[in-house]
């Protein structure tokens, strides 16, 4: 039923954005009853069905890696941090919505994942100095959360979510915008819990290798 | 005009904190702090006229003590009331009451000391100053007595422990071995709860008399498994992260390490020796022989722990924050930072050549001042101390959690 090779998963992103609440919602189907401050690294695992409803549909387990901390962290953190990066199939980037500088720091996040980061120093590197082209050769497939999304005010939903749609283009990844603390973001058949499946058959096609699922990240937006 | 840059610049500071109230007081309370040790700056330089100097002081004193005293440990009390849920309803009159008590305290921490003359009033601003000054000096000493054994202890290559690349490699293995421990437990608790819910789907068809005792037998050897699995999960989560901050550890004293062989590190390392001997030679004597030398000094030694303390605050603000109490951190954090920036100026009063002495005095009153001097050199005297005992200790325990690996 379960397959032997390990199917890895990164969460990262800022601290106090609702990474370990979310990892705690996909992988338990429950809200987390009290989040607390992730020290290091805390994994879930979850049950995902490959290619569900097919004949070849297979169980895997998907381990996803709640890697804690900031950008800004001493040397001697981030060096201990980049032991978990290796061997990655996936990565999910977490923003909090309310937080304009949690979705910058995401651009450091994942440059340092994908071990290309160039500052060691810890300062904020702007817009500019992200390179796209880096991320046309990663096969990486990436996944964009936003949390707290209930805590924006109705009027200024619309200027969040052209900001977040930038966001998707720029990482070309697919967003999902949430509140941790409501189940029914991910409920069976909603258009989340579908893109969710569908990020994660990414990640499981990647790994297995499928040809039928080849992912095409050239020539795209240019 | 410096009031509202560093108005600003804390304002920077809180860009955590949600709400308003708290991150406006704790700006002005900074920016406060910070205006004094500009005044006292100014009396040197003799910079504005002195009537502008003297109203400044006086203002600056007022409002800082205002806040310190009526404002923060009032909305202390507010936030942590707010957060105990049973409370809730009566939040402001708890609040108040939280209050008054913190004033009763307060006035009580007066009596012990030999503070001031009975020819005060009660309301006086010797009164709360003297208070005040008394917490202030009891930190700030506590606080350089630490700072003084800790810092050549931290930069002195001498102490440094030998590590290597392979006690750095080991350690990381053990930890993803760990991790890898955990998922595979993980994955047994998810394959099992998953094994229950279609057994349970299943049980659910059969009816009748023992398919009730069935299901019961089974899903009770399957949770208590879960609670087994569950707890093995709970200890290695535990170990991961003590191995995953020891790692961390290893790592900082490698960084030292390599720093200490650089240029600026040679130089640091210097200052180190330099500042240890005259942190040693202020624990053990008590005369300063050069007014100006030691009052340069001192200075350096108090930018150096302001910057030591609000990089430590920071540092432990982001440690311990969570949503509900960055709120409670942030006002405690102004409470402490208050009284450490206005204790610090009485007792840079002790170290100031005498011209420049006269407007602090004007300014505070007739305090006592030779009984903060005394105060602090106790406190700062069991404090080094003791942490010279605690670093011993700790120094001798880290050789040999690594020798087990």
């Amino acid at each position: 039923m379960a397959s032997l090779d390990r199917v890895k998963v990164l969460v990262l992103g800022d601290s106090g954005v609702g990474k370990s609440s979310l990892v705690h919602l996909i992988c338990q189907n429950q809200v987390l009853g009290n989040p607390s401050w992730t020290v290091g690294c805390s994994v879930d695992v979850r049950v995902q069905d490959y290619k569900e409803g097919t004949p070849e549909e297979k169980t895997f387990y998907i381990e996803l890696w709640d890697v804690g901390g900031s950008v800004g962290s001493a040397s001697s953190i981030k060096s201990t941090r980049a032991v978990f990066y290796n061997s990655v199939n996936g990565i999910i980037l977490v923003h909090d919505l309310t937080n304009k500088k949690s979705s910058q720091n995401l651009y450091r996040w994942s440059m340092e994942a994908l071990n290309k980061d160039s500052s060691p120093t810890g300062v904020i590197v702007s817009n500019g100095d992200y390179d796209r082209e880096q991320f046309v050769e990663s096969t990486v497939p990436l996944l964009l959360i936003g949390t707290k999304f209930d805590q924006i005010p109705e009027n200024k939903r619309s200027d969040v979510l052209t900001r977040t749609a930038f966001l998707s283009e720029d990482f070309n990844a697919e967003e999902i915008n949430l509140d941790c603390t409501n189940p029914r973001y991910f409920a069976a058949g909603t258009s989340n819990a579908v893109k969710l499946s569908r990020f994660f058959d990414k990640t499981l096609s990647g790994k297995i290798g499928h040809s039928s699922t080849i992912f095409h990240r050239t020539g795209k937006r240019y | 005009c410096c009031f509202f840059t560093n108005f600003t610049v804390s304002l920077y500071f809180c860009f955590q904190v949600r709400q308003y109230v708290v991150q406006v007081v704790f700006s002005v309370t900074f920016a406060f702090s910070c205006t004094m040790f500009e005044l006292i700056i100014f009396e040197i330089l003799g910079a504005l006229s002195s009537t502008s100097r003297y109203f400044h002081w006086k203002l600056n004193l007022y409002v800082i003590l205002l806040v310190l005293i009526f404002v923060v440990p009032f909305y202390i009390g507010y936030f942590v009331v707010s957060n105990i849920r049973l409370l809730h309803r009566q939040r402001l009159l708890f609040a108040c009451m939280v209050w008054f008590t913190f004033m009763y305290f307060f006035w009580k921490l007066g009596d012990p000391f030999p503070i001031l003359s009975p020819k005060h009033g009660i309301l006086s601003i010797e009164q709360l100053i003297s208070r005040v000054g008394v917490i202030g000096v009891t930190l700030m000493a506590l606080l350089s007595g630490f700072g003084a054994v800790n810092c050549p202890y931290t930069y002195m290559s001498y102490f440094l422990r030998n590590v290597t690349e392979s006690d750095i490699l080991a350690l990381e293995r053990r930890l993803l071995q760990t991790m890898d421990m955990i998922v595979s437990k993980k994955k047994r608790i998810a394959m099992t709860r998953r094994q229950m819910y279609q057994r349970g789907e299943d049980q659910n068809k059969q009816t009748g008399f023992w398919g009730m005792i069935k299901s019961v037998t089974s899903t009770q050897t399957g949770s208590e498994n879960l609670s087994l699995i569950q707890q093995e999960v709970d200890a290695l989560e535990e170990l991961s992260r003590q191995l995953f901050l020891e790692t961390v550890d290893l790592q900082g004293t490698k960084e030292r390490i390599e720093y200490s062989k650089t240029f600026q590190g040679k130089y640091f390392n210097f200052l180190g020796y330099f500042f240890s001997i005259y942190c040693v030679w202020k624990i053990f004597m008590v005369k300063f022989w050069s007014q100006h030398i030691s009052f340069i000094l001192v200075g350096i030694i108090i930018v150096t722990s302001i910057r030591g303390l609000l990089i430590t605050l920071t540092k432990f603000f982001y440690a311990i924050s969570s949503s509900k109490s960055s709120n409670v951190i942030v006002l405690v954090l102004a409470q402490i930072m208050g009284m450490y920036f206005v204790s610090s100026v009485l007792l840079m009063r002790m170290s100031m050549p005498l011209e420049y002495r006269s407007i602090v005095t004007e300014v505070l009153g007739e305090l006592q001042f030779n009984f903060y001097h005394r105060w602090f050199d106790v406190i700062f005297l069991v404090s080094a101390l003791s942490s010279i005992l605690f670093l011993y200790l700790a120094h001798k325990q880290a050789p040999e959690k690594h020798m087990t690996l």
